[in-house]
């Protein structure tokens, strides 16, 4: 009886070691292949593959200052990709991360020039305006879906784009500092957030992580977790567990629309020092979604892909001026691992029948 | 054509492993041509994974499988369809907004230039459903008929693709007893015609009217094949759990106390805005059980949604121990002290994609000991859900499985000890007994009685005329939404309450007698 049971103990530590590895070991074979069909195209169009990926490899890992701007570009991939992940696991679609972003972008900029303040209380405070705009913005498109059955995505599309020429207008009319340029004031020294000396890096990217690692203790540590989740995996079964579906729809939007916020509050306060009235949807809310989709929901892999994306767009520019290849092949390995990660129950499916015809023991049981 | 003891199938030594389970420990299994065999044991004991890697479903570790006696390496569902296996699932796989006739013929749909050739399909469905006299409707949406209806529909499925052997998985667990007795002779004239019948159920009378051999299994193993007339139903219970079972239920007279839940003149509509519950009035006191019967779809889900928080009332009034709690959010209800064992266990019940830990404080997930504020303590929360796994004999591995990779009746065990384990004031029970093997039921009924006599009051509503006689103190018969009439449980003969539960005691009725 107890050999038995350390027998089965040691099975089931082995098997959740499995199962951590075949959830790594997809996003990864997608990278791989994303990285593969990328040479082949720079084949096709007579540039250098090899040349190019150490060109890439450079640009995030050659240099430390290079090595800060790739954070630099992690950073808001973090939070919409946060965003997108948040709001998936009640079982929403929030694809309006750009028009979050844009509101409290311009909110935060707004706080950030209006009022002199002591910088522990103006950055809390303009950070704060971020949160509850972009929080706002998604959650109303949550609570549409609570009341009235309409669905997120259409709203938060619509969202995205009442944000886009509202604050254009705000940015380039009553915001706006006179001048020639379209943009706002600067902020004031006591809103900005700290650097690293010489370079662009600053405390917007620990804000970052510390809000990856926030949501993943509300997730799955506290209460309020408990119930978007259950929310998002089977409504029925959450009401008949005394959980209000309708007040945790609401909730999860404003949180997601919060993190996308966030986004927008550390490109002001860390980055550009005012906001710039928009010319079209810069796509950070857009790539949140493949940010989630790889990192699988979840707050540290949404952390690791960002970072990949990161590497990715960095490297992008420095393809083009250093090895001559078009950024548009980066686009393209970016479009292939989402695919790819998309795709990955067909890969489950050509991976079980490989299994059968070889006759062993199964990984994953469904 | 075949003699009846030629095999139609011949399982050898299958063995399959789930992580931490012995599902199936070498087990031998026969069916021969155009016999009724049945499948039985407690819940968990293997018999859905057996069947599994019959259908190919599963792949199991060890083991050989004979389809008239050939050796076949039944890797996909679509080589057991190839050699005229059909399976009919525990739970129905069924495209709801689909056509009767779609349903049947997917996956294997007759084409014209490319298309679905949709009168063709609808001749054959119909043909089939006359041969073996289903009379089903091939023009009706599946969402909208009846689940003993559904069941005709995967039978038929089955059978348009040229099964000659069918698995019924639990095929009456969701049926009232008239669709049973309806299956019944479904079940024979398909052998009449030549057919093989594997058959799983947890009624042992079941069993014993229809079966030709039984085999039990226990724990992944089988323990006997038996003819059906050489055993009675006690040693077919005692073969499934290795002890001597109480078939009745023993229970003392009834104290009953105060009035716990009182409901007067309730209204609601169901969910295609028809009135279903229409003016339904009856009251339950401390320390008894009042049963509802009645014919499935005569309001007996609204009546729970309502008493639960889960649906609107359009009229009427809901007191709990002297306090209006019409109109009460679900939770508010709960807190109150009132415990709920849903109907639909997989759609209501339980949250399939969460672990086992996190289904069993569902409810109470937000209370001490299992959070603070808002944080959770799952150091307490595994304590005490180990503490219900043992109490209640959830078969599992651990705490952190999927609900889902549950036996059918563990996970109805997992909804009994979330919500025994609240002490209600009323318990609410609906169905309590669907799917769980007769172990169980003892244990269940056991557990139902001890919540009278400790002085709660239980409504158990039940499409089982069994188990509203045996555990009922005073029976309520509900018809179109209305309780008929309520009879004290030693007035109530089978024969009465099924008058009743016909419409006879109606008003209607009773007018147009006169
Ligand atoms: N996919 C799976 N993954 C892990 N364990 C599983 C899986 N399917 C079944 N099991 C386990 O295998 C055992 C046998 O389950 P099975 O469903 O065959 O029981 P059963 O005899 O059909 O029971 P019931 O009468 O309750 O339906 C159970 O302990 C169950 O928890
Ligand atoms: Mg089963």
């Amino acid at each position: 009886m107890d050999r038995d049971k350390t027998i089965a103990e040691e099975r089931k530590g082995q098997q959740s070691f499995l199962n951590y590895i075949s959830v790594l070991l997809m996003p990864v074979i997608a990278v791989i292949f994303g990285l593969l069909i990328g040479a082949i195209f720079m084949k096709l169009i007579g540039k250098n593959p090899l040349q190019a990926y150490q060109v890439l490899w450079n640009s995030s890992f050659g240099s430390l200052r290079g090595f800060y701007e790739t954070l630099v570009n992690t950073t808001p991939l973090i939070f919409t990709g946060l965003a997108v992940a948040f709001a998936f696991r009640c079982g929403l679609f929030n694809i309006g991360g750009d028009g979050q972003f844009l509101i409290a972008y311009t909110a935060t900029a707004w706080v950030g020039y209006v009022i002199s303040l002591p910088w522990f209380i103006h950055i809390p405070l303009a950070l704060l305006a971020g949160i509850i705009l972009g929080g706002v913005w998604g959650g109303f498109a949550g609570y549409l879906k609570a009341t009235l059955g309409v669905h997120e995505v259409i709203t938060t599309i619509m969202m995205n784009y009442i944000s886009l020429y509202f604050t254009g207008y705000l940015i380039g009319g009553p915001l706006m500092k006179p001048g020639a340029l379209p943009a706002t004031p600067k902020i004031l020294e006591s809103a900005r957030l700290w650097r690293v000396p010489h370079s662009r890096l600053n405390l917007g990217f620990m804000i970052a992580l510390i809000a990856a690692a926030l949501i993943y203790y509300l997730l799955w540590k506290t209460t309020i977790g408990y119930e978007v989740r259950a929310v998002g995996l089977n409504p029925d079964g959450a009401e008949y567990g005394g959980i209000s579906v309708a007040r945790n729809m609401v909730l999860a939007m404003f949180i997601s629309g919060a993190l996308a916020g966030l986004a927008g509050s550390v490109q002001v306060m860390g980055l550009e020092y005012r906001a710039y009235q928009p010319f079209g949807f810069i796509g950070y809310g857009f790539t949140g979604i493949a940010v989630a989709l790889l990192g699988k929901n979840h707050p540290g892999g949404v952390v690791l892909s960002a970072l990949l994306f990161g590497i990715l767009s960095r490297g992008a520019m420095q393809m083009q001026s250093l090895a001559g290849v078009p950024k548009e092949v980066i686009e393209i390995i970016q479009a292939i691992i989402i695919f790819f990660v998309a795709a990955e129950y067909m890969f489950t499916l050509i991976a079980r029948k490989i299994k059968r015809r070889r006759g062993g023991i199964s990984l994953v049981n469904q | 054509m075949a003699g009846k003891n030629e095999l139609a199938l011949d399982l050898r030594k299958i063995t399959k492993e789930f992580p931490g389970v012995l599902a199936n420990d070498s087990v031998d299994f026969q069916l021969k041509k155009g016999e009724i065999h049945a499948l039985l044991g407690e819940n968990g004991a293997g018999k859905t994974t057996l069947m599994k890697c019959l259908y190919g479903l599963y792949q199991p570790d060890a083991g050989e499988i004979y389809i008239n006696g050939e050796k076949v390496d039944v890797t996909s569902p679509n080589i057991a369809i190839e050699h005229g296996i059909g399976m009919v699932h525990q739970h129905f796989m069924l495209v709801p907004p689909f056509t009767v006739a779609e349903n049947i013929v997917l996956g294997s749909e007759p084409r014209r230039r490319g298309m679905l050739d949709e009168k063709r399909a609808i001749e054959d469905v119909e043909r089939l459903s006359e041969r073996y006299g289903l009379n089903v409707d091939p023009r009706a949406r599946v969402q909208d008929i009846s689940v003993g209806m559904q069941q005709r529909v995967e039978i038929l499925k089955a059978l348009y693709r040229g099964a000659d052997i069918l698995i019924l998985d639990e095929p009456t667990a969701v049926l009232t007893p008239q669709e049973v007795e309806e299956l019944i002779e479904i079940m024979k004239s398909l052998t009449e015609e030549g057919k093989s019948i594997i058959f799983i159920t947890h009624k042992l009378k079941e069993v014993k009217a229809i079966s030709d051999r039984v085999t039990v299994i226990r724990r992944g193993r089988v323990i006997d094949t038996v003819s059906t007339d050489s055993a009675t139903t006690s040693d077919l219970a005692r073969m499934m759990v290795g002890r001597e079972v109480v078939l009745r239920v023993e229970k003392g007279p009834a104290h009953p106390g105060e009035v716990i839940l009182e409901v007067e003149n309730l209204k609601a509509k169901n969910d295609r805005g028809l009135l279903a519950l229409n003016g339904t009035t009856f009251s339950v006191r401390r320390g008894e059980i009042l049963g509802i019967a009645g014919v499935d779809g005569n309001g007996q889900s609204e009546l729970t949604e309502v008493l639960t928080g889960l649906r609107e009332l359009e009229e009427g009034r809901i007191l709990f121990k002297g306090k209006d709690i019409t109109n009460f959010s679900t939770r508010d209800i709960i807190e109150t002290g009132v415990s709920y064992i849903p109907e639909d266990r997989q759609h209501r019940g339980l949250v399939l994609d969460f672990t086992l830990y996190e289904n069993l404080i569902m409810g109470n997930h937000y209370q001490p000991p299992y959070a603070r504020g808002i944080k959770m303590n799952y150091n307490k929360i595994r304590k005490e859900v180990r503490r219900l796994i043992k109490e209640f004999d959830i078969r599992t591995p651990n705490e952190d499985v999927l609900a889902k990779s549950l036996s059918g009746g563990n996970q109805q065990k997992v909804i009994l000890a979330r919500e025994f384990d609240r002490d209600p004031d009323l318990l609410i029970a609906a169905q309590p007994t669907r799917g769980v093997d007769v172990g169980a039921i003892e244990f269940i009924h056991k557990r139902i009685i001890e919540q009278r006599d400790a002085g709660k009051a239980v409504l158990l509503i039940s499409l089982e005329l069994d188990e509203i006689l045996s555990l009922s103190d005073r029976i309520a018969v509900i018809y179109e939404g209305e309780i008929v009439d309520i009879l004290d449980r030693k007035e109530a003969t089978e024969e009465k309450l099924g008058l009743l539960m016909a419409g006879a005691g109606t008003r209607r009725a009773m007018g147009g007698g006169a």
